[in-house]
């Protein structure tokens, strides 16, 4: 199994928390309780519709500390290809699932004096855990919440009833936005500031910190990219002596496990590194999509992350 | 195995150590084939055969007495051998609750856990344990929890802090180290522990197994064996005790390397920790000595062709200069030529 070991869940809630997301309470299919887990991290949900199999990363919820469930939130996605729909129309109460174990690529750092945590809109998952454990730990945190209206923002009333003074929330339709130049300018030394949202709502807080002399090993962000949609092209599997067919919104991954070719992958979202594959050749240009891979390493147009990368071009050869 | 605990041997001094042959077919032998060079070695940390080292994630053996006792001889002397930065608390739990799980699991004669919530009893029945705590609280713990479970299970551990895309050594115990420090590698991140190492940089392997272990993974634990050798059954060979043990290596003579001479193998297990999102790294050594060795002739005649072909830098590196030529011709008396057969295992 390349997404490590898998464990067989069953879906024991659904409830509708916000605007087109929903939260599922997932139960462990065997009665023996999961593994505990760390704040930020997420799951790789394996859903079969059919003969259709989708996979996607969602980020832990619930408390770190309950083996007996587990908690995800989805956002009904516009492109969907289709993982999400599937959990928006078909799963329900009893739905059996498959997840891997619990993988942190956004993890606290338990040096931090000091936590400020700042989600955008469904960004704010990894939180929900990661405010739990600071909690738990007693360690200082601020949580700050940028949603666009009060209907999208998920959790904001319960995160600002368990926290208090520690959640802020802001609305966008009421013209609030977060005080990011007064947050950053106000903080003790061994402050870590952690950004969970949209892509353009990362580069501001990060580039801002950074313009605002924090240390790069004070700043943390989660950025899962949804594999882009591209246009088609062949992928020519040289271990396998395969050629599959890519489709306009399917991955290289999603493509060569639909043929049947077991590859290895954590994160599906272009961060971890571990579906990183040798490209033999390339009759166009390479699509790099992932932050794993150095401007250099992409340049050098060698190795590809087939879990969100494509060709602009008719045929790529990868060892695999 | 049925276990029976040798409760009166002594890693220094008067050296009293001895391997039933049940435990010398248990030894982890490191040499798949004739010669030896660096690689990532790693595989999955999965059960082994019966009677082997690997039969159980955690080995409890005959030495375990023995060796919890030199532990705590080595901690009285000097408590820097077990160090935790503050923020690896979590993950010192991690590592109390792998070690008792694992432990009871195992070897139930020996270990019991109850856990009622976070009220947890432990009994250890080799040592005369019998402690009742609340997981998370350190207070109700005769010391840190780290600290607490190492002294109660055989090897060193070293727990790996993950962040900035490397790991670091913020936390650990070691007292049956060989030739190295904790008190001055605290701290340290992966590439700067393992600055020291000879030929291996040179090959990638330290990029290649640093990349590996940032993506190692809860529930697919992994292992490796290193080694080295040690004259005399000595755990305790670290830079700290030098002056006890440095000298010995000028003690060997081909007449008596069957004896003096012990291949110290290295047992090397990875966890990725559930709480903390720390790594667990385990140091299990075993000793024995070239004439126990050379109860199995497959591996008597593989090491002698091993230490033979080592490579001038590995030989300085692990400080076998001074005796591998005695090694060798001890040695020699057990290689008839013929050939050896694949893997680690005896015949």
């Amino acid at each position: 199994m390349s997404g490590g070991v898998q464990i067989p869940v069953r879906v024991a809630a659904i409830e509708t928390v916000g605007r087109d997301i929903k939260r599922f309470r997932l139960e462990p299919r065997s009665g023996e309780p999961m593994p505990r887990f760390s704040g930020g991290s997420h799951v790789v949900v394996t859903m079969q519709s059919g003969a259709q199999t989708y996979r996607n990363p969602y980020s832990l919820m619930g408390s770190p500390d309950d083996g007996s469930r587990y908690e995800i939130s989805v956002l009904r996605t516009g492109q969907s290809r289709g993982g999400s729909h599937f959990m928006h129309d078909t799963a329900a109460v009893g739905t059996a699932l498959t997840i891997s174990h619990p993988i942190n690529l956004f993890p606290i750092d338990q040096r931090g004096r000091k936590h400020i945590l700042i989600a955008g809109g469904i960004g704010i998952t990894p939180f929900m855990a990661m405010a739990e454990q600071l909690d738990l730990l007693g360690q200082p945190f601020e949580l700050h919440y940028a949603m666009r209206s009060a209907a999208c923002g998920a959790y904001a009333e319960s995160l600002a009833a368990r926290y208090g003074r520690r959640v802020h929330l802001y609305q966008s339709d009421q013209g609030r936005r977060i005080p990011l130049a007064q947050l950053l300018d106000h903080q003790p030394l061994g402050t870590h500031l952690y950004v969970c949202g949209p892509g353009a709502m990362i580069e501001w807080v990060m580039s801002s910190a950074r313009g605002a002399g924090w240390p790069k090993e004070s700043l943390h962000f989660e950025r899962f990219l949804p594999p882009p949609s591209g246009t088609t092209f062949e992928v020519r599997l040289a271990l396998s002596n395969r050629t599959v067919p890519v489709g306009e919104h399917e991955s290289i991954l999603e493509a060569v496990e639909a043929a049947g070719i077991d590859a290895p992958y954590l994160c599906r979202g272009g961060a971890c590194g571990q579906c990183e594959t040798a490209v033999l050749s390339a009759d166009g240009e390479l699509d790099h999509m992932d932050h794993y891979l150095t401007p250099e390493e992409k340049g050098a147009g060698r190795q590809i992350m087939i879990c969100v990368s494509r060709l602009k071009g008719r045929v790529l050869e990868l060892d695999l | 195995m049925n276990l029976v605990f040798k409760t009166d041997e002594t890693f220094r001094d008067n050296f009293v150590f001895s391997k039933t042959p049940e435990a010398i077919r248990h030894f982890p032998f490191p040499f798949h084939e004739d010669s030896y060079m660096y690689a990532v070695n790693i595989e999955p940390h999965t059960k082994g055969p019966v009677g082997s080292a690997t039969e159980f994630a955690i080995d409890v053996d005959e030495h375990y007495v023995a060796e919890m006792a030199e532990r705590a001889l080595v901690l009285k002397e000097d408590p820097l051998r077990c160090q935790a930065l503050p923020h690896m608390m979590l993950a010192q739990w991690d590592v109390l609750e792998l070690l008792m799980t694992s432990m009871a699991q195992d070897y139930p004669e020996h270990f019991t856990l109850k856990r009622d919530g976070d009220r947890w009893h432990w009994v250890n029945r080799p040592l005369a344990i019998d402690q009742h705590f609340v997981f998370g609280d350190a207070a109700t713990l005769p010391c840190q929890p780290m600290e607490y479970v190492t002294r109660q299970c055989q090897g060193d551990f070293c727990i790996l802090d993950q962040r900035e895309n490397n790991l670091w050594m913020d936390a650990g115990i070691a007292t049956a180290q060989a030739d190295w420090s904790l008190d001055f590698d605290i701290g340290m991140n992966f590439m700067e522990w393992h600055g020291p190492v000879p030929l291996a940089h040179e090959l990638g392997v330290f990029d290649r197994a640093l990349k590996f272990l940032l993506n190692l993974q809860q529930g697919r634990p992994v292992r490796r064996l290193n080694w080295t050798m040690t004259i005399n059954p000595r755990m305790d060979t670290s830079p700290e005790k030098y002056h006890k043990w440095g000298a010995d290596r000028a003690t060997v003579t081909p007449e008596n390397a069957g004896q003096k001479v012990h291949l110290r193998v290295e047992l090397q297990g990875l966890w990725r920790l559930p709480r903390s999102n720390a790594i667990v790294f385990s140091i299990r050594g075993y000793l024995m000595s070239l004439a126990d060795i050379a109860a199995i002739p497959k591996w008597s005649r593989r090491l002698h062709r091993v230490l033979k072909t080592l490579p001038p830098e590995l030989i300085d590196y692990k400080g076998l200069t001074r005796y591998r030529d005695a090694a060798v011709t001890w040695l020699s008396q057990f290689d008839d030529g013929a050939p050896t057969s694949p893997g680690c295992a005896p015949d």
